[in-house]
């Protein structure tokens, strides 16, 4: 008894070792502590109507998702992670996928002139001034992406930027599904 | 030169080390008193190469020598001197060398002071310090060398985060090293003690010193960094409960038991195996803490998980000092000896139930700090576990703790009574219940009215415990000083370390209960009305230069009845390099009240967001802490450590 | 609020490289309510949910945008009418339990909310071991008059005599 005692405190040991070791295992496969997955996968997108960063275009709304797989994208002028991601948004566009821009907490201003000055990929581009809708969509910061089956049901969600590895790997392939 | 001065001291640290661990282990094993001997000079050389390479790197940071990537990287020409060289320990790769440093001048004193011990115990014990610091030398210069060399050297460094740049944060890493190296000795007692299969009495005393030494730094290196978060950071909060504080409470509460069990031990002969587990756990938390700090496993250190090797290292280092001892332990613990037996209503009795309630608190503190951590593992999904999980669980665990604290030193030891206790503590016992009735009667919660009654009978229960040894009033006064001078520094050392706790929890609750904010816009000349005082923005004075600084500060003129009292002059400082803002609170106490001022930006119309706290009674939460460490520090110069350590044939016989 | 993060870190003598500017921090005057009650309720709220950007700190106590883009939205559904529980519920369905800094009761978090009652239980049950072991220094107490009338008794009685038989 008085043994199995003594052993209690290096079984525990090497119990709490072994998941430590895993757990760097986990971060060397990029799963860091700070990855938070979206409780959204799998849900519809939340209810939202956005009016348009250029005059004269339609708003666009959660119905307008119907029937159409689509990469929501949010991004922001100010944000320099969105600048980095840019360049490689016409991939998305370019593999069929509905490109929608929601431009977050920005002066529309800046806003359209980042977009000319940086090209202007977007199907649409839509504003959503104080972010509320960011929020339904449980947003952390830009850039952030969503995509979206063509029952308006989230699949994907990309937290920062889409590389091309990602857009290669993930987005494109599940996209092509869920077109099917 | 002077930085490849500094590498070689380390190297050259590093093989003294391997022999301080390994010829002294072996000499130790075949009675061979040269070998045994090695260990004092080596432990002596490490000192001196450690110092060595600690002071080449310090110069480093002195002249501003941009040709060494981590000065580079963490200095800049315009800091003040004094923050060149705290800045030295502002990094990953400084700080691990004044841990080392830090271990080298244990290991120096051990060898210094360890002169009586039986010189088996000494060698082995300075030979596990060796491999300690084996381990530590391999991972810094595998993964962490600060005398990386940069070329080009850079016109001017990087310069220090600004918020390093505060005279309380500059010297609180280094206590907290003090106090997490330190625990180091214990381990290396308890290991050696170990592998000797001898644990008595007078292992207790040797030991006791290192554990009280280690305890009062790091006592102070938590307190300080609770303060000095409360004076600079402007949100008038003093501990988050965050992974990282929480790594370093955990050896603080396993320290805080063991100084308890090594009076059992001491007096008593009892909870031997308890005890050296103890020790092995205090310092495996100090290793713990490191780990969860460096290797980003947890999300608190989110910002500097760099790289993973180090995790990986530090993971190695812990899984090797603590796996190999408590490998170790469990051979060697069954065939401890039981030691003498006690009722559980006893001074012992006290000891072991103050032992419970620490070990389940720290065990509770690190299922909390490691619960997302295990979810992840286990693929449950994301949870935090934050402040309002660890108030829960902490509160009813040191309830019972503070409870009996004013029991214990009234009990016998072997057998004591209840009742008797209970009557010489009631005077305590009145005085607490009416201080619940007084507070419950203005109307402040029960949890705080009882928060205050528990501070009560705590601060008056050891000062009824301090009349009951001197036969305060009872005898004759000349008897009384007689017997106050007759006490062992130890039991002052306990009065003062437990009147700190009550001074703290009283300072918790009041600043809880009574803490009162206003948050506003103010223009100059607007009055904010504040714990009867009347806060008035005078005036803005911008552009104010510090030396590496613009700051932006308020003069809040602090009036109460039309008397001014104090101005308080919060400041907004823009560091040039690196350019960032920091906010400088100011406070000003008079009790019971602690006014708390914060200018925060300016607001279009010409007005200044301000944050105006009141916090009541928050500084005794300081002044109580201060007092914990003091009455460690007096425990500390008890005549029995200072006499030298008794010889073993000097206790044998001798019976509680 | 990210200046506490870095104190945190210096804790343990750690320096982080990242930017951090701070300047205001946690409740701005403009987002609090006039309503003092549901003021209180807002803060008391915030206070329980964590700032998902910057870790392990409270939107209350954050300078996050997103922190304070929160801020404003539980006080925008408690002035909708909803409850405590409505609201942490309303931004727990679009972040997860991740958000909350007190992990709720459930098959997930059992080990959380029990273990530390488990630990305690489990040193009790040690101490019991502990002070019924037979293999210490016996040292027979003096037993006082009131004990041995008591011995006497159950010796004679044998009513509980059995327990100290183990």
């Amino acid at each position: 008894m008085k043994k199995v005692f003594a052993m209690l405190p290096v079984a525990v040991f090497a119990v709490l070792v072994g998941f430590f070791i895993y757990r760097l295992v986990l971060i060397d496969h990029g799963d860091t502590p700070n990855l938070i997955p979206s409780v959204m996968i799998g849900r519809s997108a939340p209810a939202f109507d956005l009016p348009p960063l250029f005059d004269g275009q339609p708003h666009f709304a959660a119905k307008d998702l119907q029937g159409k797989v689509t990469l929501i994208n949010f991004f922001a002028s100010w944000c320099e992670a969105c600048r980095a991601e840019h360049g490689f948004l016409g991939e998305v566009k370019q593999a069929g996928i509905r490109l929608i821009g929601i431009d977050y907490k920005d002066d529309p201003k800046d806003a359209k002139a980042w977009l000319a000055r940086m090209g202007d990929p977007y199907d649409e581009v839509v504003t959503d001034a104080d972010g509320r809708t960011a929020i339904n969509f449980g947003l952390y910061g830009v850039p952030e992406s969503y995509l979206i089956d063509k029952k308006g049901v989230i699949r994907f969600k990309q937290t920062g930027e889409l590389t091309p590895d990602v857009i290669r790997s993930q987005v494109v392939p599940l996209a092509r599904e869920l077109s099917r | 030169m002077i930085p490849e001065l500094g590498h070689f001291a380390l190297i050259l640290a590093l093989f003294v080390a391997l022999v301080q661990a390994v010829v002294p282990m072996i000499g130790a094993s075949r009675g061979d008193r040269a070998w045994m001997g090695v260990a004092s000079s080596a432990a002596a050389a490490q000192f001196a190469l450690v110092t060595l390479a600690f002071g080449c790197l310090v110069w480093c940071y002195v002249v501003s020598d941009f040709s060494v990537l981590n000065v580079a990287q963490n200095s800049h020409t315009d800091k003040p001197l004094l923050y060149k060289i705290t800045g030295v320990w502002g990094n990953h790769e400084g700080s691990m060398l004044l841990w080392v440093f830090i271990l080298s001048v244990y290991g120096m004193a051990a060898a210094l002071f360890g002169r009586n011990l039986p010189p088996t115990l000494r060698a082995r014990a300075l030979a596990v310090q060796g491999l300690v610091a084996f381990g530590f030398l391999v991972f810094i210069l595998l993964t962490s060398n600060p005398f990386l060399r940069l070329d080009p050297a850079p016109p001017n460094g990087m310069g220090m985060n600004p918020l390093l740049q505060d005279p309380g944060l500059a010297f609180h890493p280094p206590f907290l090293y003090l106090g997490y190296v330190g625990f180091s000795m214990a381990y290396s007692f308890a290991v050696a003690a170990l592998i000797e299969g001898r644990v008595d009495a007078v292992w207790a005393r040797w030991v006791r010193p290192w554990v009280l030494a280690a305890w009062c730094f790091l006592t102070v290196g938590i307190v300080g960094g609770s303060w000095w978060a409360y004076y600079t950071l402007g949100w008038g909060g003093w501990w988050y409960w965050d992974p990282v504080e929480n790594a370093s409470l955990m050896p603080w509460l396993a320290g805080t038991a063991l100084l308890h069990s090594l009076i059992v031990v001491e007096r008593r002969d009892a909870l031997k195996a308890w005890t050296i587990l103890l020790t092995i756990v205090t310092f495996s938390l100090s290793l713990l803490g490191t780990f969860l700090v460096r290797s980003g496993v947890l999300t608190s250190v989110h910002s500097f998980a760099a790289d993973p090797s180090r995790g990986v290292f530090i993971l190695a280092l812990l899984a090797g000092f603590t796996g190999l001892s408590l490998t170790l332990f469990s051979i060697r613990a069954p065939s401890l000896k039981g030691g003498s037996l006690f009722a559980p209503v006893s001074r012992e009795g006290g000891l072991l139930l103050n032992n419970i309630f620490l070990s389940a608190a720290m065990g509770a503190v690190l299922l909390g700090t490691l619960y997302p951590l295990f979810m992840d593992v286990l693929e449950l999904g994301k949870i935090s576990v934050g402040p309002p999980y660890f108030d829960m669980v902490f509160i009813p665990f040191m309830t019972p703790v503070i409870l009996a604290m004013a029991l214990g030193p009234m009990l016998a030891w072997k057998r004591g009574s209840l009742k008797t206790a209970f009557a010489r503590l009631r005077i305590s016992l009145a005085l607490a219940a009416a201080a619940i009735a007084v507070f419950a009667a203005f109307h402040v919660s029960w949890g705080v009215a009882a928060s205050m009654g528990m501070a009560v009978w705590l601060f008056a229960g050891t000062m009824e415990t301090l009349a009951e040894r001197t036969g305060f009033l009872r005898a004759p006064w000349r008897e009384t000083k007689r017997r106050a001078l007759g006490l062992p520094r130890s039991f002052y050392g306990m009065i003062a370390s437990h009147a700190g706790i009550a001074i703290l929890i009283a300072g918790i609750a009041g600043s809880t209960a009574w803490q009162s904010e206003r948050i506003q816009i103010m223009h100059i000349g607007d009055s904010v009305a504040l714990g009867g005082y009347e806060i008035k923005l005078a005036k803005v004075e911008d552009g104010i230069k510090g030396p590496n600084y613009t700051a932006m500060r308020g003069i809040f003129d602090v009036s109460r009845n039309g008397v001014q009292d104090i101005a308080l002059h919060p400041e907004k400082r823009t560091y040039d390099a690196p350019p960032r803002t920091t906010t400088k609170a100011a406070t000003w106490g008079d009790f019971p009240h602690n006014l708390y001022a914060v200018l925060g930006d300016p607001d279009p119309k010409g007005g200044y967001v301000t944050r105006l706290y009141d916090k009541p009674l928050v500084t005794w939460i300081f002044f109580g802490g201060g007092l914990i460490a003091l009455g460690g520090g007096l425990a500390l110069l008890d005549r029995r450590y200072r006499v030298g350590a008794p010889t073993r044939s000097k206790y044998a016989g001798r019976d509680g | 609020m990210k200046i506490r993060r870095f104190f945190l870190l210096f804790l343990l003598g750690i320096a982080v490289a990242t930017a951090f500017a701070d300047t205001a921090r946690a409740v701005l005057p403009d987002e609090m309510l006039s309503n003092p009650v549901l003021e209180r309720r807002a803060r008391k709220i915030s206070e329980g949910l964590r700032c998902l950007v910057c870790q392990n700190e409270s939107i209350d106590d954050s300078d996050a945008a997103l922190a304070h883009d929160l801020r404003i939205l539980v006080r925008k559904r408690l002035l909708a009418g909803d409850t405590d529980a409505q609201v942490k519920q309303y931004i727990v369905s679009r972040y997860g339990n991740y958000v909350l800094l007190k992990p709720p009761f459930d098959a997930e978090t059992l080990g959380l909310w029990l273990g530390p009652g488990a630990l305690l239980l489990f040193g009790a049950a040690a101490a019991v071991f502990f002070y019924r072991r037979k293999d210490g220094v016996a040292e027979t107490p003096r037993l006082s008059g009131e004990e041995r009338a008591r011995l006497d008794a159950l010796m004679n009685g044998g009513q509980g005599g059995g327990e100290n038989a183990s």
